[in-house]
């Protein structure tokens, strides 16, 4: 903490923009953050990195109006301000870019830009004016989209960046993003970078929020690390390197979160697709899974993984080969593949793993249901029993069993979800970002599970955006781009740079640059 | 970080209660008192299971309802479906194909559930296959049975001819069972059947699953669709047992008959508790729903300071009030 404070002198004399002074933010019981001291100077570029959970979003939401804060005090321009919500913060210069898309999709790029502050030409709407200025504001980022179209049919990074242009249509001086190029491809990110710097040179603050390392070392003039709801160190970004970064966040040796491994000498094929293309998502994918291997997934978001192995498990209309251990099978739904041993964990686990509005028991057993029935009743003592074991075997932390699953922390929920597949007994598993939204200890256990699953003889396939975990936990990555399989690294090939240059398709001179500063 | 930690085993107590899955039962029961005090005569026996054997086409239309819309769908179509089922019913008594009545009876029973079940997996098609919104399909089968009854019956009545099968048939109205009257026998053997189904059998899970979440259900592998059919059917089918019990209370239909009976329905499922946005059932909840609503109307006929002409209108502000009450209550707990 002492070097949060220290560190104030970097910047010039004047007071700063936006202070936080002991903020701390309980849910019930629960502290989130605790004695946060925070400052934004005019002109300065402020990451804020942290894992998941660490409270970023939490400490973001307070700083811009949408959450009070439980005690503790902000200071804007040295003097105490109480934010009564988003509204009254903006109106005072300080505005959020969300990491979610909050826009209409069915009204225009300019209505939603103007959305809540229209302009009005007398009675009605001045749809010239605020299709002009919608045009600017997108053009000011570097995009040209016509400001008369739907934002629905826009990719979700333009939408990200018609948000972007909508939050900073309002005077500001402080502009918070949380993850604002989670969805961006490198131009776009290189565009907002630079939109950024723009923001920065006419004296306002920014408070960044990213995952992407080299991002933050890139435009931060200092860096705040959270971990666990606590200020771990704000220093200047001079100096400090990625891997420092990396490990301050995680506040351990990165390396010791996979489980130790030996890659399957397999030569039998569990899984083996050819040719198979899922119409608008995915092109002549062809791939082999070998029996007890852990495969990964790599690519960048949107580059069709998700909806190449939901076409091969019948969740989607696909077309192509699919053998079975050798034996040639066409799932035409979901239900043949469940059946014939393989699942499928969605990455949308609160949309499509589990009922958020039913408790923990009807979830565990809903997919494997027939188990449990006798006759034409449901066990229910039964499935009492096997939520004691699930609870039990994959350390799923409740404080009471009548719970809904949408009352679990998104950790406990992926275990539920993985107890809950786990229950048919399946030979192939199939996870969709198996640890996206969880806190570093779940993570861990998550790994661990994954590599006993193999161990066990059963067939891995790990679908993730997270480099480091693919490379971490899989014997063999592939990497997609624009629905195609474009590449396979494995043993010392397994790096980011490599999965990186076939992700994105740069050149290597390119990628040895963005190597430099990762 | 906001991970629950374990702790000791849940206790149970008056808290745990559903205060939501409560609130009908105490309903009803208030509404006891009130009557008992608008007229003494209210909480007889006689009275009151005269009004409760005149929600029973409700109830147990609602009993389907309740599986309907426990899945996330709707079905607008059920008050004309009743019209449709019980005049082709009818016509079919009338038709004297079957000499001996008993035969001819069971026949047209058997032809009356297989109609409603036709007429249900009519609008589960129509939603799952034709993927239209359930409002939408039903609103048209609504149009489309309703006005098949008004050819049928050329614009007038379409009533029973015979009077020895009228006699035979009569009983299934206005008979009683150890004091009880049949109706509402048939009431509680549709909600036990009903409540069966819906707690403790695969499909009664699926049907929740359904509802609460299709994407969640289709990824577990549940027949999303095949649950839906299933729900209209068996909405169909309950149609069905209400017009078996209809036919002889009149033992004639013409085209205003049922008229306005898919609102009631859908009034006694949400009173009852059923989240309308699917995902949770409550058949009990449900013949309370449909008891409310009869008995609120009795009241109002037993005493003097209320028009009776006013009955819709406090039917209407039944459900809003049962909507603010239910929301209150998910805000406290």
């Amino acid at each position: 903490m002492a070097t949060a404070e220290g560190s104030e002198t970097v910047t010039t004399g004047k007071p700063p923009l936006l202070e936080a002074v002991g903020i701390s933010k309980s849910f019930g019981p629960v502290e989130v953050l605790g004695d946060i001291n925070l400052s934004l100077m005019p002109g300065e570029v402020h990451a804020i990195i942290g894992e998941n959970g660490a409270g970023k979003s939490t400490l973001m939401k307070i700083l811009a109006g949408h959450l009070p804060s439980t005690r503790g005090e902000l200071k804007l321009d040295g003097k105490p301000v109480v934010l009564a919500g988003p509204v009254d913060a903006e109106a005072r210069g300080i505005v959020l870019v969300h990491q979610e898309i909050l826009l209409a999709p069915d009204l225009t790029v300019a209505q939603n830009i103007y959305l809540g502050r229209e302009v009005r030409k007398g009675l009605t709407l001045d749809d010239k004016t605020m299709n002009k200025g919608a045009a600017e504001a997108v053009r000011a980022l570097g995009i040209d989209i016509d400001p008369t179209i739907a934002v629905g049919r826009l990719s979700i990074a333009q939408r990200q960046l018609v948000q972007i242009a909508r939050a900073l249509l309002v005077p500001h001086r402080v502009v918070i993003f949380d993850e604002p190029t989670a969805s961006l491809t490198l131009t776009e990110t290189d565009a907002l970078l630079r939109v950024i710097l723009d923001i920065k040179k006419k004296g306002a603050a920014v408070l960044y929020i990213s995952h992407r390392l080299p991002e933050v070392k890139e435009i931060a003039d200092r860096v705040t690390v959270l971990r666990d709801g606590r200020l771990i160190t704000t220093r200047p970004a001079e100096g400090l390197e990625a891997v420092d970064m990396a490990r301050l966040m995680v506040g351990r040796d990165v390396a010791k979160l996979y489980p130790d491994r030996v890659a399957t000498t397999a030569v039998d094929y569990a899984l083996e697709v050819d040719g198979m293309n899922v119409p608008g998502y995915a092109h002549d994918a062809s791939f082999k899974l070998r029996q007890g291997e852990i495969l990964g997934f790599a690519g960048l978001v949107g580059a069709g993984r998700t909806e190449l192995l939901e076409g091969v498990v019948g969740l989607r209309t696909s077309h192509g080969k699919v053998r079975l251990n050798g034996k040639p099978v066409h799932f035409v739904t979901v239900r043949d593949s469940l059946r014939a041993g393989i699942v499928y964990l969605s990455e949308d686990r609160k949309g499509k793993g589990l009922l958020l509005g039913q408790n923990l028991g009807i979830n565990l057993t809903l997919a494997g249901l027939s188990q449990f029935v006798r006759g034409l009743l449901i066990d229910r003592r039964k499935e009492a029993k096997a939520l004691d074991g699930a609870i039990a075997e994959f350390d799923i932390r409740t404080r009471n069993k009548e719970l809904l699953a949408g009352q679990l922390s998104g950790g406990n929920q992926q275990k539920l979800l993985l107890a809950k597949m786990m229950l048919l007994n399946p030979q192939i598993v199939i996870i969709d970002e198996p640890t996206r939204g969880i806190d570093i200890g779940t993570k861990e256990q998550i790994y661990k599970f994954i590599a006993e699953l193999a161990e066990s003889g059963k067939s891995v396939i790990v679908i993730s955006s997270e480099m480091q975990e693919v490379i971490g936990i899989c014997d063999r990555i592939l990497v997609m781009r624009n629905g195609r399989i474009v590449g396979e690294v494995s043993g010392n090939h397994m790096t980011e740079d490599e999965i990186v240059v076939l992700a994105t398709g740069v050149t290597s001179r390119e990628a040895a640059s963005m190597a430099e500063q990762a | 970080m906001t991970d629950t930690t374990s702790s000791a085993p849940p206790r149970r107590s008056w808290r745990d209660i559903d205060l939501r899955a409560v609130a009908p039962f105490v309903a009803l029961a208030l509404l006891l008192v009130l009557g008992s005090f608008v007229n003494p005569n209210f909480l007889g026996f006689d009275n009151l299971s005269n009004v409760l054997t005149r929600s029973a086409f409700i109830a147990i239309i609602a009993v389907g309802a309740t599986f309907v819309i426990s899945a996330g769908g709707l079905d607008l179509s059920v008050g004309s479906m009743v019209a449709f089922v019980a005049s082709l019913t009818i016509m079919f008594l009338n038709s004297g194909m079957i000499a001996n009545p008993f035969l001819m009876l069971v026949a047209a029973m058997l032809l009356a559930m297989g109609i409603g079940a036709l007429c249900g997996l009519a609008n589960g098609l129509i939603t799952t296959v034709g993927r239209i919104e359930p409002f939408i399909a039903t609103l048209g089968t609504m149009g489309i049975y309703r006005g098949l009854t008004t050819w049928l019956s050329q614009g007038g009545a379409i009533t029973m001819r015979n009077s020895e099968l009228q006699q035979l048939y009569r009983p299934v109205y206005f008979g009683k069972i150890f004091g009880v009257p049949f109706p509402l026998v048939a009431v509680g053997l549709s909600a036990i059947v009903g409540a069966f189904v819906l707690y403790r059998t695969a499909f009664g899970r699926h049907v929740v699953a359904v509802g609460s979440n299709e994407d969640v259900a289709r990824y577990s592998g549940i027949p999303v669709n095949r649950v839906r059919n299933v729900t209209y059917v068996i909405q169909g089918l309950c149609v069905a047992v209400a017009c078996l019990l209809y036919i002889p209370r009149l033992g004639s239909t013409s085209a205003t008959t049922g008229l306005m009976w898919e609102l009631q329905a859908i009034t006694a499922v949400v009173v009852g508790g059923t989240a309308l946005r699917g995902g949770v059932g409550r058949i009990w909840g449900t013949i309370c729903g449909a008891f409310i609503l009869e008995i609120v109307g009795n009241i109002m006929l037993l005493s003097n300071f209320v028009s009776e002409y006013l009955l819709g209108a406090i039917q209407g502000a039944i459900i809003i009030i049962a909507m603010l009450v239910q929301r209150s209550l998910v805000r406290r707990s």
